[in-house]
């Protein structure tokens, strides 16, 4: 039964039930929960179902509330569409960068998302898993399999450090959906368990510090943009972790340091909305007239 | 927690506290009313009355007191619905005392008249807090079913009530009760494992010194009645 408390446990109680990860991780929760294997996997083939269905409701001319946000996904898909391979990412790259900006604008613009782990790093895990599907060929039922993957990291994050910006900054958001989608990377790619928990570790080394500083407050800017990053930093911490790179620093010291590293971040650059991006000249035009706690 | 607290939930954007919290927070209101609300008047505090607006807040609140779920794609058009249905409202903005920043009181009349009130606060993730009903003190979060029931200030009420959901089998999370004033008017909220079946409920209702007993329900629950 993995407690979700380390890495390092949640790998070794896996090898000790000569279970496969994503189903130790299943298991694991179904117990907890209370619920059927069947209920549990119905329900994350539904959030995979409901990644698919927002990918596709993505729509160009949508503009957000503040008018900051719309247009950018369309553009970065029709670029990636024509320049193929010859452009500077080449088109899978370029299929990715869409792929979160579409997702990150869906949510801006007030569509159905998904959550993952939040509202505002909702462009990551599909971004790098729907075009790997297409690319790869892959079965729904591997996706469905890495989300348990990308789950079970995250469950570590959370108890670990934590998942949302106003406590940890932008780390505990992007930087978590991408240190949850780079070990769901390695495994659709066939790579091994202690593989997965060095991607984890590098995807989350490489945004450690990363701020929450969104103009106005609103899940806008730089959110959007901060998926394509999300995910371009899984895609590299899994191709590392594929070619047998370890992160020198072991997974659960990582993310000791960024519970830490969360800790020490002044509350300006922690979704408040009074640092950072926020309190540029442009960012001030955009000031609520008062911020909770001011 | 669990793994769907990681992954997920669904929802329209763009924020798990200010949109998805705020329609959960909506939706319990209400439950908590019993009936269509035909008015609504909307008070928001902190960082609800500051950045609301460019998160869907507005909206979402009164999708929830249309009964729309956080993943309902028709939030964003709640005004319209509201409308449609016939249900006025309007917002302001208030300074609680000692609130979590993204909190709301919500008075609502519904079509026999009746009228509610009830504060809720919206936690981040989804997750929300109800602190507050017609006036007294409580605190639930509906992620369990709830019962809320209004009660006269007299010895027996509370042992009544469990010995009806422990003789159908419903296990009692948490327990709270406040009252107004001695031998006046109380409130009794009570979490349970279980959703507590209609026929439960209306024994309740029935018995002695009870005015009124609202069941929520939360979304995705509904099956288990």
């Amino acid at each position: 039964m993995i407690d979700f408390q380390s890495i390092e446990q949640m790998l070794q109680d896996t090898a000790e039930q000569g279970l496969s990860l994503w189903e130790n991780i299943q298991s694991s929760d179904c117990h907890q929960q209370g619920i059927s294997r069947e209920a549990s996997w119905q329900k994350m083939s539904g959030l995979l179902e409901a990644m698919v269905q927002a990918d596709a409701g993505y729509c160009e001319d949508d503009r957000s509330n503040s008018g900051l946000t719309g247009g950018d996904g369309g553009r970065m898909t029709r670029y990636g569409r024509e320049s193929g391979d010859n452009s500077l990412c080449g088109a899978f790259f370029s299929e990715v960068i869409a792929g979160a900006l579409r997702m990150g604008e869906c949510n801006a613009c007030m569509k159905r998302i998904v959550a993952a782990p939040t509202a505002g790093a909702c462009g990551v895990l599909p971004a790098v898993l729907l075009p790997c599907k297409r690319r790869f060929g892959l079965s729904d039922e591997a996706l469905v399999q890495a989300l348990y993957i990308a789950s079970g990291f995250g469950m570590v994050i959370a108890e670990r450090a934590c998942i949302a910006g106003a406590e940890g900054g932008c780390q505990a958001e992007i930087g978590s959906a991408a240190a949850m989608a780079a070990p769901a990377l390695v495994f659709l790619q066939g790579g091994t368990p202690e593989q997965m928990a060095h991607a984890c570790a590098m995807a989350m080394k490489n945004l450690l510090g990363l701020v929450c500083d969104p103009v106005g407050g609103l899940v806008e800017v730089p959110c959007v943009k901060r998926n394509v990053i999300g995910a371009m930093d899984a895609l590299s911490a899994a191709q590392m972790a594929l070619a047998g790179i370890e992160s020198r620093v072991p997974p659960d010291q990582v993310l000791d340091a960024m519970r830490r590293v969360g800790q020490s971040l002044p509350p300006s650059l922690r979704e408040t909305g009074r640092g950072g991006l926020a309190v540029t000249p442009f960012g001030q035009k955009y000031k609520p007239e008062s911020i909770a706690g001011a | 927690m669990n793994l769907f607290d990681i992954m997920g939930p669904i929802m329209v954007g763009p924020s798990s506290s200010h949109t998805a919290g705020a329609a959960r927070i909506g939706r319990v209101a209400r439950s908590l009313l019993g009936e269509e609300p035909v008015e609504a008047e909307l008070l928001l505090h902190g960082s609800f009355a500051s950045t609301g607006k460019g998160h869907g807040t507005h909206q979402a609140l009164i999708a929830g007191l249309l009964g729309l779920t956080p993943d309902d794609p028709r939030l964003p058009d709640s005004f319209r619905l509201a409308e449609e249905r016939g249900l006025r409202f309007s917002f302001d903005t208030c300074s609680l005392r000692d609130a979590h920043p993204n909190s709301v009181l919500i008075r609502a009349t519904g079509k026999t008249g009746r009228h509610m009130e009830m504060g809720g606060a919206s936690l981040g993730g989804g997750r929300v807090r109800v602190f507050e009903v017609d006036g007294m003190e409580c605190t639930f979060s509906g992620e369990l079913p709830t019962l809320v029931i209004h009660n006269t200030d007299r010895p027996g009420c509370v042992s009544h009530v469990t010995i009806i959901l422990a003789s159908t089998g419903v296990n009692v999370a948490t327990l709270q009760l406040n009252r107004g004033s001695r031998g006046g008017q109380a409130v009794m909220v009570i979490e349970c494992d279980k959703a507590v079946p209609t026929n439960v409920v209306e024994e309740i209702r029935a018995l002695p010194g009870i005015q009124r007993v609202t069941s929520y329900i939360p979304e995705g629950q509904e099956e288990t009645v």
